[in-house]
């Protein structure tokens, strides 16, 4: 090819040459829908963020995703038919929102369950609080970028448990187990020494976890300093459970209103200082650890006898008209039902106070200034489920 | 211990001036008793939960909606009357009719002084228009999220809530269906079934030939 | 090929099949599925994936979060209408050959939450379904055996004649009508040419 076919010495049009631009670290903002589809919200959550750069200068939550009308079919039904309809509220801790809903109504109507009904529902409790506890570890984990491994011993662990609570209950999540004035069935034979063996077997799995995760460099780069909460604005905002105690304070509800038998049961309330994302997941740690002492105790001293009140009537159940609200302290925070009687056999209002939506109210407090990879882990160590956040 | 609900109502009357405070007894075992505050004062009320130093009732735990209808109580009255000359019994019916209402109640707890809870509720005037009650939000965040959905499930208006959104219907909802009178859509398919109730909501679906029939 | 001939061909190590079986074989040994869990079920679906279950022995461990990547969609859970638009959506960006399996009694017909106002009562109003997990939710091995039904029909798929899959149908739609939110429902509740309720109920 011979060189007067090249453009070279066509005259230069000064219009058209490459444009120099300095990075000013100012760009455009953009606005990303993350959810409702997206790996690592937890199921279908939505954040609508505003980034600068990768910064979130501003983030809203969108709900409503999975808002499956649960108070409103509660408010068509009885009151017993309500309570396979808790198990999937927070669909980790079926057992826990069972106890919630009965010690209400056990409120409403004026029934005490028995001492043994009041030991399984402790034991089954803290098995659920352990077993969320160890799965959030492993989203969490799984969020910060350290696939597979983490959830996969997390799961490993989380089989033992749901293999006790489907020979108690004959479910692995929906347990349906509880009923007002006790629970439902008798504990099977051998199921306390299976019990044991779980709770003995389970700190050499949380040593292992320790050793492998928790001095982790990358894990402390990630997670401390990252989305920290003033107390001041967790106790102002209603923030509860492990992400209330994470910012230092001191508000365990198995310690205040010490409902159902927890005043029998010495254990600590693991706090935080700093209130990010690393004391977040220590404290729920630290949880496990007090979670087995108190199983401990409990498989311990668990009494025979009766399993239900006496009192207790399962059909044509209509307490007398008023109202009651009663509370526990879930693995995610205090777990609330409100319920208004009017002497019929259905509840006039029913209504779930659900910590995970009520902690999300801080949500956009502590990821502002990080990064989109930072509010992923910051929504993950708030641990929140879909099915009770929109319910 | 919280002092009781009796002399908070009176302290509360000679500390605010004016306040329109009352008692709503429960008649559950369990449950506590709760106060009736009238929307106008419920912020002067609720700053006072707050900051007075005897109760510091730093943390709203719970705010929920009740939907209060339009009632007709019937009741029958039997009175002597001269019917025709002649004293006879006579039975009539009386019909009250209580106009309706959307309710929100608030649970409050003290973290700092970890007692509890203390209830109280405000009423709207009505339920078509004025259904308007102060927002929460200024005194306690943690209603932000639980006021948007009474809104959105209820109809109750806050006044002065910073974001005040549907929380879970989408946006271009037009009903309130937590309301009691609430008529869901009718998109049942309504499979062959040995329920009365449900074999009669196909025929009258079928007589009205809404869409949503093959 | 007769019978014989085939084994006689094996026996001095030369392997014979059908273009038609050996494409079918390598797609259903290589379903990917769509990393998407809308309710409760997920968290079964998820434990399907872990050490006990182990759904990579049926070669569809690869969850993808990109619909664009993946073939298989899992509706684990609760179908609200909320929900409803971006489920079809989603679905609409798969490329074929796409299957769906309807996983748990929420996703076949709202299941427990049927009475919902903002339920939807079947998945199957909008997109086509090929298995169904009855559960609530259904254990990981009825996952597992869907998936194994799944891997059947896919082996058992001609590729010509008028009985062909939907992918080699150049005129079979491969996206579906999303639908809008109403000021009271979905509009419309349903994609008639996929979707008709079932038959009254009997002597109405």
């Amino acid at each position: 090819m011979s060189s007067s076919n090249l453009q070279l010495e066509a005259p230069l049009d000064p219009a058209f040459k490459v444009e120099r631009r300095t990075a000013t670290g100012r760009g455009d903002l953009l606005e990303v829908s993350m959810g409702p589809q997206h790996p690592s919200t937890h199921g279908v959550f939505r954040m609508d963020v505003v980034l600068d750069g990768e910064r979130v200068t501003k983030l809203k939550p969108v709900f409503g995703y999975l808002h499956r009308n649960h108070e409103k079919i509660a408010e068509n039904t009885t009151y017993l038919g309500s309570m396979p309809y808790t198990d999937r509220l927070d669909y980790f801790c079926s057992l826990t929102n069972n106890w919630a809903y009965a010690l209400t109504v056990e409120k409403l109507a004026g029934l005490q369950p028995p001492e043994r009904a009041e030991y399984i529902r402790v034991i089954t409790a803290e098995f659920t609080r352990l077993q969320n506890h160890v799965c959030l570890i492993g989203f969490l984990l799984q969020d910060m970028g350290a696939s597979g491994t983490p959830l996969m011993y997390a799961f490993r662990e989380r089989e033992a448990i749901l293999d006790l609570f489907e020979s108690l209950t004959g479910a692995r999540m929906m347990c349906n187990y509880m009923r007002f004035g006790g629970c439902r069935v008798d504990l099977p034979s051998g199921w306390l020494d299976q019990a044991s063996k779980v709770v003995d077997r389970f700190p050499r799995f949380l040593d292992e976890f320790d050793r492998l995760i928790s001095g982790n460099e990358i894990l402390a780069a990630r997670t401390q300093g990252v989305g920290v909460l003033p107390r001041e604005l967790a106790v102002s905002a209603s923030v509860t459970g492990p992400v209330l105690r994470a910012s230092g304070v001191n508000y365990d509800i198995r310690k205040v209103d010490k409902y159902g038998i927890y005043d029998r049961f010495s254990f600590r309330v693991p706090l935080g200082d700093h209130g990010d994302v690393y004391d977040r997941y220590m404290v729920r740690v630290l949880e496990m650890h007090e979670s087995l002492a108190i199983l401990k105790s409990a498989l311990r001293d668990i009494p025979p006898g009766p399993i239900m009140d006496p009192k207790a009537k399962l059909r044509s159940f209509k307490p007398k008209a008023g109202e009651a609200y009663g509370r526990i302290e879930s693995a995610k925070g205090e777990l609330g039902f409100y319920v208004i009687s009017d002497g019929s056999a259905n509840p006039y209002r029913y209504r779930v106070r659900p910590p995970s939506l009520i902690n999300l109210t801080v949500l956009e407090d502590m990821c502002v200034g990080h990064t989109v990879a930072d509010a992923v882990i910051i929504l993950g160590s708030i641990d929140i489920v879909l099915g009770e956040v929109d319910r | 211990m919280m002092e009781s609900l009796e002399a908070l109502v009176s302290r509360m009357a000679s500390v605010l001036p004016a306040i329109d405070v009352s008692l709503v007894p429960n008649e559950a075992p369990g449950g506590p008793s709760s106060l009736r505050v009238a929307p106008q004062d419920g912020r002067r009320a609720a700053e006072f939960f707050k900051s007075d130093p005897g109760l510091r009732l730093d943390y709203l735990s719970n705010l929920t909606g009740v939907d209060w209808p339009d009632r007709v109580t019937k009741q029958k009255v039997k009175s002597k009357r001269l019917v025709d000359g002649v004293e006879k019994e006579v039975e009539e019916t009386l019909e009250t009719r209580t106009p309706g209402f959307l309710e929100v109640v608030y649970h409050l707890y003290s973290i700092e002084l970890k007692h509890g809870p203390l209830i109280f509720r405000m009423r709207t005037a009505d339920r078509m228009a004025g259904v308007h009650l102060p927002s929460m939000t200024p005194v306690w965040r943690g209603a932000e999220f639980q006021e948007r959905e009474v809104f959105d499930l209820y109809g109750v208006r806050f006044d002065s809530h910073p974001d005040l959104r549907r929380l879970l219907m989408w946006e271009t909802f037009e009903d309130h269906p937590m309301r009691k009178d609430y008529v869901e859509p009718n998109d049942y398919e309504y499979e062959p079934t040995a329920h009365d109730e449900v074999l009669a909501k196909i025929k009258e679906r079928d007589s009205s030939g809404v869409s949503g029939t093959a | 090929m007769d019978e014989g001939l085939r084994g006689e061909l094996s026996r001095h190590g030369i392997f014979t099949t059908s273009l038609e079986g050996l494409y079918n074989w390598g797609r259903k040994n290589s379903i990917w599925p769509l990393q998407f869990g809308l309710a409760c079920c997920a968290i079964e679906m998820i434990a399907a994936t872990m050490a006990r279950y182990d759904l990579a022995r049926f070669g569809a461990e690869v969850f993808r979060p990109s619909p664009r990547q993946a073939d298989l969609m899992i509706v684990a859970g609760t179908v609200t209408k909320k929900m409803a638009p971006q489920v079809v959506r989603l679905y609409n960006q798969m490329p074929e050959p796409k299957y769906v399996i309807a996983m748990g009694a929420c996703a076949i017909s709202g299941g427990p939450f049927k009475q919902g106002y903002n339920v939807l009562k079947g998945i199957d109003r909008y997109i086509p379904v090929d298995v169904h997990i009855p559960g609530c939710p259904p254990r990981p091995e009825a996952l597992l055996h869907a998936f194994m039904t799944l891997q059947k029909r896919i082996d058992a798929q001609k590729l010509t004649g008028p009985s062909r899959p939907r992918h080699l149908v150049e005129e079979a739609p491969s996206e579906f009508p999303i639908p809008d939110f109403g000021p009271h429902d979905l509009t419309p509740g349903k994609n008639s040419a996929i979707w008709a309720p079932p038959r009254k109920a009997q002597g109405v």
